[in-house]
């Protein structure tokens, strides 16, 4: 059945659609909306907020192994809601409007492993818990006492991995304390990071397993409508620098281009940075799966001096999932030594 | 040229219409039975595998419950969570009036690929499919048997088993009221690296490796050898009628044919005339007999969709569909029949010298009669020995064609021999006369003749084949279903009050099973509580003196006939029970209600064996007059649902009217292959009743009337009739046994016992003299009542 396909064309519907990626741009109503100046609360921020539509816990680390070789990992879990469902009375069993999508991936320089697993809500199979930390899909998990130390464990048919995340940072609040705005219409989303995890563990790869240590970045982010209906994807960039800073900042193409970044400084104090503030300029094309992808890119900051090349570790980093899209940890050189992660979006072939 | 070749050839059918009707009619009817049958069994295979696919059972390993029962929607939950790559399925019946539609549930995200139907090759939408009221995929007559209380959208998929419906799992597990539970999980190809042992995660589960073969399809094998072998012999005695007509044709034209050549037109040319002649006869009537078997098979249809569910459960769509590969095919054997047939008469053709004589030679086919009565023996003698020592399924179908052909060989000459001794004995003139003339016509009959034994052969052995597995099955569900009542325990706390129950129940029968495989075979090992009631129904094919004895003190256990064959096991061999707990065999019994070996231990040996199974059904043995008020009793003090009792009569009652319809379907084909011998027959004797002129003539001349001449002809018809029907009969019984004991043993895994029907034999032999007399009838009222003219005008110009 290619109805998986079909299904998460509300996750991540082809960009032809004058829905905006991943349906991110269609109606929503009945669901709730991100409103500006509400405070994020932790722990429960951490935990599924059922009445809006979408939502993400999205993990990428970059690794070294012992013989100095770069390794990138990727976890996320999705969940998208068929019908709005109040947070404090949600529908036990199948009939659970709630939906999950689970992506793992480890990539090498010359490899790039990805599974997906799909699962209904409420039956117990896929779920988030805020305290204790638990987010989970079938076997893979990301938990822990709270969401500064962590167990992450995934499996594919060719891979599996298991590392343990340690919080080094604060947790950090995109846009105005958390409320993130994607287009010039006004469409936004609920956005924080952890961006400061220390990661050791093990990957399991065809050729054998392998230690691992490195950082890892988690993105939280939810909302019922993020994109406008003319955006059709997104380069999204997650960058770690070797003086401790951080920079995040994404390119939302639609009719018009819309940026926008956060820089975070070594103790983790954020600078948001609105539209048109940071660019991103793609350098050099590479053909995968059949489309063209830029797999290089010059992105600046004038503000914070940032002028770097970000480079792909493997420019294959393809996820063939239902609906597929680039994602693969980065070298970052320039005014700014480190690495990082893109993710691309929107590609049509 | 051709043109005037082809004036020439068709001249002779615009002259001999009724030869023209006979070719065409034979072919056609032979051809119509034979493509009927395929209609049938291509609607029941592709229902079976369209059951397969919906179930996955093809494709996919999966794992159920190693002891019965249900799985808990929980462990599901556990295996994913551990790693396994599941998919949940539920399985059940809804009731509606009088019908039931199968309901089965999947869950569309984790379900393989290929388990979902696609209509006209698109993916469904699975969101309405989750969400929502839901939706049921299923073929419209399976939907429109849903009940009103079915809210969900119902979508027409015709590739979904006939009287299935596909639907969410949280919709089936609502709609049949099983909340939290599942019957089985299909395990994807495609596993995690890592993931727990099953054993760890869920003990009470047991893989089982996809079916390579349907069941459902091994199950149903010999109904549907029966419906091929009635398909077979009906094309077989078509072709009888065709090389007759054709035969006839070419004698005839062999005058035509002469002065044709001596005209100069190439043997060739006229040979390749006549072979497409032949070829667009065939076409004709293939197509006539295609369209006339799709009407049979239709008509067959509802008849046979009824006895394969009731017999094996097996759902078969009601209504017919044009497979373009069936009436193809149809029209491929209605030509190659006609090759078969015709080869003979155009090479013989091709080789007569050009001024040989052009007299019909009806009287030359006797020179070959020694070549045919020694062709006979050595099929005969062929059959025989594949009877011995043959194996395999292909030597039983070898067997059967060779003995069928060997005795419908074997009939011309017998039948001659026999004339001649009665006309050796016969006293006065016109007797002689008699055997003498059915001597002569008898080379012009033996074709007819020849189709008739074959008609009757086949419904002999059909019959006592089907009949035979009637009484076998009804013996065997009195055995099998001796208690009077059965009952289903939902919870553990219906359990106990089942076993607790006291007089007027006699005897409580757990019935317990846990599925497992011996000497490489799956088996099924069940708990036999030690009661009267088996040691009274229960017959043993062979079993150790004083069996129950030593069963019921746990010496061994008892095994059924399919184990026994196909593992090579003995009386006294020891089978692995249990791990540490080896028990030899002590009896083997039939059994002919599934395909899997079985074995049966005594309730002690089993409770020992596998303390974790509780058992979940049970036989009641209640004196039938209190049978409504125990019914009554569980239902309102003990709180058990009606529909979780079946009483007994009830269940034998459903299954005899099985095997009516089974038997309807019997009786129309043995009345309509008796019809085509029938038909041959009768157009047999017109075309000798045109030829036979010169010979009745004189006889006539010398003082017999029209109506005793006619009335000989009459009488010669039913000997004739009657002599074949002697001889059809052991031909027919040895069919049966060969049915019954070779091609069953091979394709089934069972042999039935053989119980003989003299009653029926007689009733159809008298069938076989009606039709015989029926055709002979037509021909002596027109020799009645013929005009002296045409019979004196024999004298004044011969031929």
């Amino acid at each position: 059945m290619n109805a998986k396909a079909l299904l998460f064309a509300l996750f991540l519907p082809l960009p032809a659609v004058a829905q905006g990626f991943a349906g991110l741009g269609a109606e929503a109503d009945g669901f709730a909306y991100p409103q500006p100046g509400v405070a994020l609360t932790f722990p429960q921020d951490h935990g599924a907020h059922p009445d809006y539509r979408i939502e993400w816990w999205y993990l990428t680390a970059n690794m070294t192994g012992p013989d100095g070789t770069s390794y990138g990992l990727q976890w996320t879990l999705f969940r998208s809601a068929l019908a709005p469902e109040p947070a404090e009375d949600q529908r036990e069993g199948w009939q659970s409007p709630q939906l999950w999508m689970g992506h793992a991936a480890v990539t090498t320089p010359s490899a790039h492993y990805v599974a997906e697993r799909l699962a209904r809500g409420g039956i117990g199979q896929a779920g988030v818990t805020a305290a204790p930390f638990e987010a989970w899909i079938d076997d893979w998990q990301m938990a822990g006492p709270g969401l500064d130390d962590l167990q992450l464990t995934a499996s594919g048919h060719d891979f599996a991995y298991d590392v343990r995340l340690t919080a080094q940072g604060p947790l950090v609040e995109h846009g105005q304390g958390g409320y993130s705005v994607k287009s010039g219409a006004g469409q936004a989303s609920y956005y924080y990071s952890q961006p400061f995890y220390a990661l050791t563990g093990e990957l399991t790869l065809p050729e054998g397993r392998v230690p691992v240590t490195g950082t890892a970045w988690l993105d939280r982010e939810w909302s019922s409508q993020p994109l406008a209906a003319d955006q059709s994807g997104w380069d999204w960039f997650s960058l770690s620098f070797k003086d401790g800073a951080r920079l995040m900042g994404f390119v939302l193409r639609g009719a018009q281009d819309f940026t926008a970044a956060t820089w975070i400084a070594p103790d983790g104090t954020p600078t948001a940075f609105k539209d048109g503030a940071f660019q991103a300029t793609a350098l050099k094309l590479h053909r995968v799966a059949g489309r063209e992808l830029p797999v290089s890119w010059n992105i600046t900051l004038p503000e914070k001096g940032v002028a770097v090349t970000v480079q792909a570790l493997n420019p294959k980093a393809w996820m063939e999932v239902s609906v597929p899209y680039w994602e693969g940890p980065v070298t970052v050189s320039g005014s700014h030594e480190g690495v990082g992660y893109l993710e691309m979006t929107g590609y049509g072939n | 040229m051709t043109r005037a070749i082809w004036a020439a050839l068709l001249g002779h059918w615009r002259r001999n219409p009724l030869q023209l009707i006979t070719l065409l009619a034979g072919l056609a009817l032979g051809t119509a039975l034979w493509s009927g049958v395929q209609a049938i069994n291509a609607e029941a295979r592709a229902s079976y595998a369209a059951a397969a696919a919906t179930l996955g059972e093809g494709q996919f390993a999966s794992l159920a419950p190693s002891q019965g029962g249900s799985i808990a929607q929980s462990t599901y939950i556990a295996l994913r969570r551990a790693g396994w790559l599941v998919s949940p399925v539920i399985e059940g019946r809804l009731r509606h009036g009088a019908q039931t539609v199968r309901i089965v549930g999947i869950e569309p995200l984790s379900a393989p690929s290929g388990i979902i139907p696609m209509p006209n090759g698109v993916a469904p939408d699975p969101l309405p499919f989750m969400s929502g009221a839901g939706q049921v995929f299923g073929r419209a007559e399976a939907l429109a048997a849903l009940p009103d209380t079915v809210t969900a959208q119902r979508v027409a998929v015709p590739e979904i088993a006939p009287n299935t419906v596909l639907t969410d799992i949280g919709l089936a597990q609502r709609l049949l009221n099983r909340a939290g539970e599942v019957d089985r999980l299909l395990v994807a190809s495609d596993q995690p690296l890592t993931r727990r042992s099953l054993a760890e995660v869920a003990p009470g589960l047991s893989e089982v490796a996809p079916q390579a073969e349907a069941d459902m399809a091994r199950l149903t094998d010999s109904f549907h050898l029966n419906l091929t072998a009635f398909g077979l012999l009906s094309f077989a005695v078509g072709l009888f009628i065709v090389h007759g007509a054709i035969g006839l044709a070419f004698e005839q034209r062999r005058a035509m044919v002469r002065t044709l050549r001596a005209l100069g037109v190439p043997l060739t040319r006229l040979i390749g005339l006549m072979a497409a002649e032949l070829a667009l006869l065939a076409i004709v009537a293939g197509a006539l007999g295609v369209a006339l078997g799709y009407a049979v098979a239709a008509a067959l249809l509802p008849d046979v969709a009824a006895s394969l569910r009731g017999l094996y459960g097996a759902e078969v769509s009601g209504s017919l569909s044009l497979r373009p590969a069936w009436w193809l095919s149809g029209l491929a054997i209605a030509l190659g029949g006609t090759a078969l047939a015709g080869g003979g008469a155009l090479i013989s053709l091709a080789r007569m010298p050009l001024l040989a004589s052009v007299q019909p030679q009806a009287r030359a086919r006797a020179r070959r009669d020694p070549w045919l009565a020694a062709l006979a023996v050595a099929l005969l003698l062929l059959a025989g020995s594949l009877a011995l020592w043959g194996h395999g399924l292909r030597a039983g179908f070898v067997m059967l064609g060779a003995l069928l052909l060997g005795g419908a060989l074997a009939l011309p000459p017998l039948l001659g021999q026999f004339l001649r001794l009665a006309q050796s004995r016969a006293q006065g003139p016109v007797a002689q006369w008699f055997w003498a003339d059915s001597r002569a016509q008898l080379p012009g009959l033996s074709l007819a003749l020849m189709a008739l034994l074959l008609a009757m052969a086949a419904n002999v052995g059909v019959s006592t084949m089907v009949s035979s597995f009637r009484l076998t099955f009804t013996a065997f569900l009195d055995q099998r279903l001796a208690a009077e009542l059965y009952v289903t325990a939902a919870t553990p706390e219906h359990a106990r009050a089942i076993e607790a129950l006291g007089p007027p129940v006699r005897a409580v029968l757990p019935l317990m099973s846990v599925e497992t495989e011996i000497s490489g075979q799956p088996a099924t090992l069940h708990g036999l509580h030690d009661d009267a009631t088996y040691r009274d129904n229960w017959q043993f094919l062979r079993a150790v003196p004083q069996v129950w004895r030593a069963f019921a003190q746990g010496e061994g256990v008892l095994i059924n006939e399919q184990l026994y064959r196909r593992a090579g096991l003995g009386l006294g061999d020891a089978i692995p029970i249990a791990p540490g707990l080896r028990l030899p065999v002590l009896g083997i019994y039939g059994d002919y209600g599934n395909p899997v070996g079985q074995v049966s231990l005594s309730e002690p040996l089993f409770r020992a064996a596998f303390p974790d199974v509780a058992p979940r059904r049970f036989g009641l043995r209640v004196p039938p007059d209190q049978l409504p008020s125990v019914r009554r009793h569980l239902v309102e003090e003990r709180g058990i649902a009606p529909d979780a009792m079946i009483d007994q009569s009830g269940l034998k009652a459903l299954s005899l009217t099985v095997f009516e319809r089974t038997f309807a379907v019997t009786a129309a084909l043995n009345v309509l292959t008796l019809a085509v011998a029938g038909f041959a027959m009768l157009m047999s004797l017109l075309t000798l009743a045109a030829m036979r002129l010169p010979q009745l003539a004189p006889v006539w001349a010398l003082g017999l009337t029209r109506r005793s001449l006619a009335g000989l002809d009459l009488l010669r018809a039913l000997v004739l009739a009657a002599l074949t029907g002697v001889l059809a009969l052991p031909l027919g019984l040895a069919l049966a046994w060969a049915l019954l004991a070779v091609v069953n043993v091979e394709a089934f895994g069972w042999r039935l016992p053989m119980y003989l029907f003299p009653a029926d034999y007689a009733r159809l032999t008298l069938l076989s003299l009606g039709a015989a007399g029926l055709a002979a009838l037509w021909p002596a009222w027109q020799l009645s009542r013929m005009a002296p003219a045409r019979l004196l005008g024999v004298f004044r110009n011969e031929r």
